[in-house]
């Protein structure tokens, strides 16, 4: 039986717009642009998929972890200098959702991603501030 | 501003007496001790010793000059000065979970205690028996009560709790008052009724306070966010994410001035002015311009060699060394107030002088 069956909304949902090989080729669309606009455009849109993709539906946790690794990657490819631009660029909102990629991102350390991402840190910490990582401990939507 | 030590124990909880000579302070054990100002020491007078667990919440009445303390035995007390000693009375909560915090009516003729059973107790006197009886208010709380506030009405209650939510209940007691006119939060105020359910705060609401005119309520919750509600506009939300650590205790000290502090150790000041339109206005705690006191240069560089320290200070900058748990209003009155005070983690009271800028018209 499916896990998530609280809510009835998902009743009104076209799944086919939702659907998980449509997703898989919008995303590798974009990957295979370079440069960093391309990919600051990447990150925003990412950002925006994940607010406007309803919760109910990612019933699995490989989307998730698949989110992650897709931001992360975005993330890594950014040159040091276009950092600060790509945080300043983000409302409070999209910073408190970066502030929560990165420590995500954290949790699993590949080969050259912590750095990075403490990069990232920095510049959303000069941004956040404080409260910013407080709202990624203290936020019941996780990443 | 000035600070006193109350030694080095956090005070839980303060509040003060009517004209501000005495206050009544727990040092995070089960005993409240009552100062009184001497020139410019606070002396102890008394020793409220009756509790037997951690004392939660203190109130005192500045009219009818009773004091009522809860504590986490799951008791309350209400103290009344008999022959210069304070004598307890037993208050009848009924909870079985410790109690968070307690704050008299505006008209002192009840007081409202919160607790971790999820409850709120109203409490009154009853004349004919001579004990004070309480009411429960339970419908939709689901998790410890932090924080409560009462309307100038007399009537309704905010709780700030740990389920998310910001509540506004009615406390109507029909047999010790009348019934209430309507309010911009409701017309029908049968006891218990909710009138206003924020489900969603961000993280526990630690704080909540009515505006002196009771038609807003702001609450500062654990994602270091305040929100304020406005029930002139529908009882719309306005929420600001801050980027401080998060808030502990907020104070309405003017009609659109809010005062908050927490675990940042310096009192903040918020404006809110309508719907969407709640701004950060300043820090109220200027950090001091530590004056390095002269280090020779051995001793610099020794500091620099064997602990990678720049500065020999452990101090914070501001007056508070560390979280400030509670504020509550000294001088002025509530919708113009001069000076209010702040306690916290460190044993220090720290009272603050409120100015608002007057503004000035452009020509």
């Amino acid at each position: 039986m499916a896990k998530n069956t609280d809510s009835a909304r998902f009743r009104k949902v076209d799944v086919d717009e939702y659907d998980e090989n449509k997703f898989v080729d919008e995303e590798e669309g974009g990957e295979n642009q370079s440069g960093p606009t391309r990919l600051k455009w990447t990150l925003c849109s990412d950002n925006i998929l994940q607010t406007r993709t309803p919760r109910y539906l990612c019933l699995s946790r490989c989307f998730f972890e698949r989110a992650e690794l897709l931001v992360v990657r975005v993330l890594s490819s950014f040159k040091s200098g276009d950092i600060e631009k790509a945080v300043g660029s983000l409302d409070k909102a999209g910073v408190d959702l970066l502030m929560k990629y990165i420590y995500r991102g954290f949790e699993k350390p590949s080969d050259n991603s912590s750095a990075v991402l403490l990069q990232w840190h920095e510049k959303a910490l000069a941004v956040g501030g404080v409260g910013s990582i407080v709202r990624v401990l203290t936020a019941r939507k996780t990443v | 501003m000035s600070l006193y030590s109350f030694g080095l124990e956090p005070l839980s909880c303060h509040t003060w007496n009517k004209d501000r000579s005495q206050i009544a302070v727990s040092p995070n054990n089960n005993v409240a001790n009552i100062y009184e100002k001497k020139g410019k020491e606070w002396v102890k007078i008394h020793e409220l010793t009756e509790h037997s667990g951690r004392i939660t919440g203190i109130d005192w009445a500045p009219e009818t000059n009773r004091i009522v303390t809860c504590a986490s035995d799951r008791n309350a007390y209400v103290w009344t000065l008999k022959d210069g000693t304070w004598k307890p009375t037993l208050v009848l909560v009924r909870i079985n979970r410790a109690a968070s915090c307690v704050k008299w009516s505006p008209l002192e003729n009840k007081f409202a205690l919160g607790s971790g059973a999820s409850i709120i107790s109203v409490c009154y006197f009853e004349k004919e028996n001579d004990w004070w009886l309480s009411k429960h208010i339970k419908k939709s709380i689901r998790s410890t009560v932090l924080s409560l506030d009462w309307h100038p009405n007399n009537i309704l209650l905010a709780a700030g709790s740990a389920d998310f939510n910001c509540r506004v209940f009615s406390a109507y007691i029909k047999d010790i008052e009348d019934k209430p006119g309507p309010t911009a939060w409701g017309a029908k105020m049968p006891f218990g009724e909710v009138l206003l359910e924020h489900k969603d705060c961000g993280g526990w609401v630690h704080s909540v306070s009515f505006s002196p005119s009771g038609d807003q309520l702001a609450w500062v919750a654990h994602n270091s966010s305040i929100g304020v509600s406005d029930a002139t506009q529908g009882k719309e939300v306005t929420q600001l994410t801050t980027n401080y650590l998060p808030l502990l205790s907020v104070l309405y000290v003017s009609p659109s001035e809010i005062v908050a502090a927490g675990h940042d150790c310096c009192p903040i000041q918020f404006t809110y002015k309508g719907p969407g339109a709640l701004e950060f206005v300043k820090k109220l705690d200027i950090p001091k311009q530590s004056s390095k006191t002269s280090m020779s240069a051995m001793q610099h560089f020794r500091n620099l060699d064997k602990r990678a320290i720049e500065e020999d200070s452990n101090e914070l900058g501001t007056i508070h060394q560390n979280s400030i748990t509670q504020l509550c209003v000294v001088a002025g009155e509530k919708a113009k107030v001069e000076k209010y005070s702040s306690v916290g983690l460190d044993g220090a009271m720290v009272m603050w002088d409120f100015k608002v800028l007057p503004c000035i018209p452009k020509k």
